[in-house]
């Protein structure tokens, strides 16, 4: 920014008062910036002290601190089968998610087909419905199908919000792609499939990895759809924790959250990181 | 037999480098087309069916919301709601994502960080962390009155201000975004080139950097809004019986009058608008135009 004093061809007596003022301006704008910052981390990072509180009740900062939540947390069989619950439907969302996406989204990059167009919005359509137009809908069609709070009803509605997510990233993946890669494969002499399983495939699997990160974290974060799908006896982590945080606020929820704030904050910056690096060394 | 698998798997696999054949093309998308038609389009469909369908076509559950002035208030509130949080969030994004374009290195990377690390956070844990602040005896209220500047605490919580503030910080990252993506494609030249023609800050920015950014700011606009439309969990848990929305009350109508007729009604509103802006989204900064340039 020192260019602006440089360039300036019109630099008079008025210049020194006008660089006073434009260095409060650059510092008051600089703490705004970091007022909105901190409004931006503020709940992210007071859930964590919060969890180590020692008191019965939710308060902030705690007065004394201990492990008694986290001990909590782990004795009590209700939030441990959620969460255990909530990780299975998460993993098989994935798997199923990744699975059909891909094939999916080869089909829609690559395929000659009739339909092409209406194939599309019905598989990016779930991106745009509100979820809880989503999670009405199928809470009055999986009740009738005897779907309501089984693993099933979960993976298939968590695997209709996060498929369209697999189906972009793995597309942007194959439009990157350079195609004279195959071409080589088949120049060497191999066939379709193999061509595909060891060029293809391989070239696909950092998009197909993002994609099954951000799957898993989606489902195991997804709150609307799994508050009604979710019954008395099986419930996910979410809705679990919408009861607890409507009724009694104990500060387990903090401990829950800090859990959930540290594996989504650690897997998803990998995603990021990994894909920074991608980005550096497509440059290079 | 492994003949005529080879012969299937020969007409499949077509020596074709351009594209997938028909039947192969179709194979690999059938499961994901025909799962979420039964999975998730044959649901909505229903719900949408129920409203209108009762048992004969009727639109009397649309005609109830128009006519009822309570649903009138609560459409009221989401659209009022929306825009508030429409307005703040642009407030708030526009100097951040402005900061952000001119930020490099670790600084550019600690500053994306603030901005994702949120967008990771749950929104049930960042519901959460909103009522550990703003409750009674919470995070605010005893810094204000540490302070001196209360005496008894605010009523801060569970009321239309918990809720726009909670939506708020939900939906900031959803403008910064596409503002930053913006403001970051500016040539450097241009503003150094207003400011050699004896331009100040001030105009400069108004009549190179704003104008330029504006595409970002309508996309941050609409995105923020339709989703503000549709929020449930935020208003379900900061929210009180004062601040039903349009979401809530569809919940509602469910779980506990299980009156599908009407929740359908509702979510047919709510769907056609978001369909509608999404429409207008595309219209005007969508997918085709970008193709096109």
């Amino acid at each position: 920014m020192t260019s602006h004093a440089q360039s300036a061809p019109t630099a008079n007596a008025t210049a020194p008062r006008l660089n006073l003022s434009k260095h409060l301006g650059n510092a008051l704008f600089k703490g705004v910036c970091g007022l909105i910052f901190l409004f931006l981390l503020l709940p992210t990072v007071i859930v964590m002290p919060a969890s180590f509180s020692a008191t019965q009740y939710l308060s902030f900062p705690p007065s004394q601190w201990s492990l008694r939540w986290y001990v909590a947390y782990f004795q009590d069989p209700e939030w441990i089968a959620a969460t255990l619950f909530s990780l299975k439907v998460a993993g098989l969302t994935t798997v199923a998610a990744v699975v059909l996406g891909t094939m999916g989204a080869l089909a829609l990059m690559r395929g000659r087909m009739p339909l092409k167009g209406a194939m599309r919005a019905v598989v990016l359509a779930p991106m745009i419905v509100p979820h809880i137009v989503i999670a009405v809908a199928m809470y009055m069609v999986y009740m009738k199908w005897n779907l309501l709070g089984s693993l099933t009803g979960f993976v298939l509605a968590h695997t209709v919000v996060c498929v369209p997510f697999v189906v972009i990233n793995v597309s942007a993946g194959l439009q990157k792609m350079d195609p004279s890669l195959e071409m080589a494969a088949a120049s060497l002499g191999a066939n379709r499939l193999r061509a595909f399983r060891h060029v293809t495939l391989p070239l696909l699997g950092p998009s197909m990895a993002t994609s099954a990160a951000f799957a898993f974290i989606t489902s195991l974060d997804e709150a609307v759809i799994s508050y009604f799908l979710s019954s008395s006896t099986e419930k996910t982590l979410t809705r679990k924790m919408f009861e607890d945080i409507d009724f009694d606020l104990s500060p387990t929820i903090a401990v829950v959250s800090t859990l959930i704030i540290v594996v989504s904050v650690l897997l998803m910056g990998t995603i990021e990181g990994l894909r920074a690096r991608a980005a550096r060394r497509a440059k290079v | 037999m492994t003949a005529s698998l080879k012969r299937l798997a020969a007409t499949l696999w077509r020596p074709d480098w351009r594209g997938f054949s028909a039947p192969l093309s179709l194979l690999l998308v059938g499961p994901l087309v025909i799962g979420l038609c039964v999975a998730f389009i044959l649901p909505v469909g229903r719900l949408l069916e129920v409203s209108v369908w009762n048992p004969d076509f009727t639109i009397a559950e649309l005609v109830r919301i128009a006519e009822t002035p309570l649903y009138l208030r609560i459409l009221g509130r989401t659209f009022l709601l929306g825009a508030v949080v429409t307005i703040l969030t642009l407030v708030l994004a526009y100097p951040v994502a402005f900061l952000m374009a001119r930020l490099t290195g670790w600084r550019l990377a600690l500053a994306a960080a603030c901005v994702m690390v949120p967008l990771w956070t749950s929104v049930l844990v960042r519901s959460y962390a909103w009522i550990i602040i703003l409750q009674r005896n919470g995070l605010l209220n005893s810094m204000l009155k540490s302070l001196g500047l209360i005496d008894a605490p605010l009523p801060l919580l569970y009321n239309e201000l918990s809720v726009a503030i909670a939506m708020t910080h939900v939906l900031l990252p959803y403008m910064i975004l596409p503002i930053w993506a913006a403001l970051r494609t500016i040539p450097r030249e241009l503003p150094l080139a207003a400011q050699s023609l004896g331009a100040n800050a001030v105009r400069v920015f108004l009549l190179v950097v704003l104008p330029l950014s504006l595409p970002g700011v309508a996309s941050g606009v609409l995105m923020v809004f339709i989703l503000s439309l549709g929020f449930y969990v935020t208003p379900a848990l900061v929210g009180g019986p004062e601040t039903l929305m349009i979401a809530t009350l569809i919940g509602q109508q469910t779980t506990e009058l299980l009156n599908w007729p009407f929740a359908g009604a509702l979510a047919a509103l709510l769907l056609g608008i978001t369909l509608l802006l999404v429409a207008v989204f595309n219209r005007f900064l969508g997918l085709d135009k970008k193709a096109a340039s």
